[in-house]
């Protein structure tokens, strides 16, 4: 693709970007001191970033599944609850006079990486039995799976006390950076960061890594080979692909994507149960995918941002409108809000059914003219297996 | 000095009570094009997907350069070194003509995921190579100037050059091409004929499932004529073309 743009192109566009990352990323620095001084309840606004952040990540892991690999997947929500029940197993109490010492409450990083692991396992457990399935098929398959899930996570008190049932699991310690505690302010050079703003920077750090390894995943071997099976399955096979592990390969990574959001949700809240990881939590990551842009890494986190913030925008908005316009409280904010932002979804849907931020292919494919390969994939070899020749 | 490359025998493929393919035996040698008539309904299509590992045989032998590929999996059989294309186009529409090649050598790349994320020298070189390999291959089909193009909006002409294309990113040494003539008018059908044979000169053996008799007695080295699941001729055009059973089989009538 270089090859075809000139140089001096390249340079002013290298530029551009440079410019537009560098202008994020002073945004993103001083976000939570500029929420904390134009509201008044910055803390909870800036919460509700943190939580947008977690949202991304899971975007980008759902991303690669449906986005990438074309499987839709109903039940994403259980890679975040095993990477958070993962987290808090191994960093409360609850479960410490069990666990080896050696692995009790282990670094941060070793931590991510196994809370990425035993998601990414998860991913292929459920991958390996529904090979076979597509589309809505597979989608009801997951749906139960994201349910077998947290019911698990809700019955697995008896016989034993694994995962404390619907009471969940509480008193899970922040997590221990370089030898600083996150869940106490920070003296660094005059100002004092609060547990809320330590998050924020490692959350969006973590986020940043994902959004790195999504980017870089999508324009790979691996990559191509996740669309070319979206794209047409026996062809891909036909063409050398080992459908079935690449297959398993894009739930593990999509899986894995949960897992440490999962993780980094646990320590956050210092609190996890059943009741977090519900299948509206499923409904909404696939909304932000859908919504965003399927298969586009900006669309995908602008989808992410727009449908975590929507609603806590509307919640401060509710009350003084109906207030302004009919003079008192009217309707339950809290029904009002899920009505717009419902109704907004339905609207974008279908003023822009490709997402709000389509990549090229996905727009071409919604686009009018939809002819030549698309209808003779049709005719496809099943057809021919009942016809022959 | 003729070479077996490909050499199936007792080839059954049966779909519920139809018995599409019944002891079908044949062999393709090295550095030929190897050519598979016969009429609508005799088996040519259930055959080739055999040799392509899309349908699994009931009974039978299949080696391929020694190694045994008897109901094997579509992407062994290529990694065996037989690639395809298909009598309806299946590309990777929404994929760029070029990405479409760069697919085609997955199976002889290694980069995983952590080769992916991190892209070490080894990877940088292995993605340089292949972005290469597959502009050489576009501009080999001619149609170079059409590499950022979806593959869904390239003509019809093209869009089979593109399965060729793609088809050889997996270095084969059997090139199987279902129909690729069909729809093509006599210009576009000469440019092809004229691909074929350049591809053949380059050392890769093809095998050619055709409507076009007339393609097909002046491009094949040796044909094979199915009808109704069975194998009824095999040989050089000339042959073929004056064998009894072969104009039963057509014109439905021997003669006198």
């Amino acid at each position: 693709m270089t090859s075809t743009i000139n140089s001096a192109e390249f340079r002013a566009n290298n530029l551009k970007t440079t410019l537009v990352l560098g202008v994020i990323a002073v945004v993103l620095a001083i976000l939570p001191w500029a929420l904390g001084h134009f509201f008044e309840s910055g803390n909870s606004w800036l919460r509700a970033v943190d939580f947008a952040l977690l949202y991304i990540m899971l975007a980008l892991g759902l991303n690669i599944v449906v986005g990438y690999a074309g499987l839709l997947d109903l039940g994403y929500i259980a890679f975040y609850a095993v990477g958070a029940y993962t987290f808090a197993l191994l960093n409360s109490p609850h479960l410490q006079a069990v666990i080896p010492e050696w692995l009790f409450q282990p670094n941060f990083f070793v931590m991510m990486l196994i809370a990425a692991f035993v998601a990414g396992v998860f991913g292929v457990l459920l991958g390996s039995p529904t090979l076979k399935l597509r589309g809505d098929y597979l989608a009801i398959v997951t749906l139960g799976f994201g349910e077998i899930i947290r019911i698990f996570m809700n019955n697995l008190d008896r016989p034993i006390n694994i995962t404390n049932g619907p009471q969940g699991i509480n008193n899970i310690p922040a997590v221990q950076f370089a030898g600083y505690d996150l869940g106490r302010p920070i003296e660094f050079l005059g100002v004092s960061f609060e547990k809320i703003h330590l998050y924020y920077y490692l959350i969006l750090a973590m986020c940043f890594f994902i959004i790195f390894v999504s980017m870089r995943l999508q324009r790979s071997r691996i990559g191509r080979a996740w669309v070319a099976i979206r794209e047409d399955e026996i062809a891909a096979n036909a063409m050398g692909i080992n459908t079935r592990n690449v297959k398993l390969l894009a739930f593990a990574m999509g899986a894995s994507f949960g897992g440490v959001a999962g993780a980094l949700f646990a320590s956050f809240q210092g609190f996890v149960s059943p009741e977090s990881f519900t299948l509206m939590e499923s409904i909404m990551v696939l909304a932000m995918v859908v919504l965003g842009g399927m298969g586009n890494i900006p669309g995908v986190i602008l989808g992410a941002v727009i449908v975590s913030i929507t609603p806590e925008i509307l919640r401060d908005v509710i009350n003084p409108l109906q207030q302004a316009l009919v003079g008192r409280k009217v309707v339950d904010p809290e029904n009002l809000r899920m009505l717009i932002f419902g109704l907004a979804m339905i609207v974008i849907m279908l003023v822009r059914p490709a997402g709000l931020w389509p990549s090229k292919q996905r727009r071409a494919e919604l686009a009018p003219k939809t002819k030549t390969i698309s209808q003779q994939e049709n005719d496809s070899l099943q057809d021919a297996e009942r016809n022959h020749d | 000095m003729t070479e077996v490359l490909l050499s199936i025998s007792g080839i059954n493929k049966r779909f519920g009570g139809l018995h599409a393919l019944s002891g079908v035996a044949l062999s393709i040698n090295k550095g030929e094009i190897y050519g598979l008539i016969g009429p609508n309904g005799a088996g040519k299509t259930t055959l080739f997907n055999v040799l392509t590992g899309l349908y699994q045989p009931d009974e039978g032998q299949f080696t391929f350069n020694g190694k045994d590929l008897f109901r094997k999996k579509p992407n062994v059989v290529v990694e065996a070194g037989i690639a395809r294309t298909f009598q309806n186009i299946r590309l990777f529409a929404n994929m760029t003509a070029l990405e479409n090649v760069m697919v085609g050598q997955h199976v002889r790349t290694h980069t995983g995921v952590i080769g992916a994320v991190f892209r070490p020298p080894k990877a940088r070189a292995e993605e340089a190579a292949i972005t290469l390999k597959a502009e050489t291959l576009l501009a080999y089909v001619g149609i170079a100037d059409r590499a950022e193009e979806l593959a869904r909006n390239l003509s019809y002409g093209d869009q089979r050059r593109l399965e060729i294309a793609r088809a050889l990113a997996t270095n084969p040494q059997l090139l199987a091409l279902d129909e690729p003539a069909a729809g093509m008018n006599p210009k576009e059908t000469d440019d092809l004929k004229k691909l074929m044979e350049k591809i053949r000169d380059d050392g890769v053996t093809i095998l050619l499932i055709e409507h076009d008799v007339k393609l097909m007695m002046g491009l094949c080295d040796r044909i094979a004529v199915l009808d109704y699941g069975k194998k009824i001729a095999e040989g050089i055009p000339e042959l073929v073309k004056n064998d009894p059973k072969v104009i039963e089989a057509y014109l439905g009538v021997a003669p006198e």
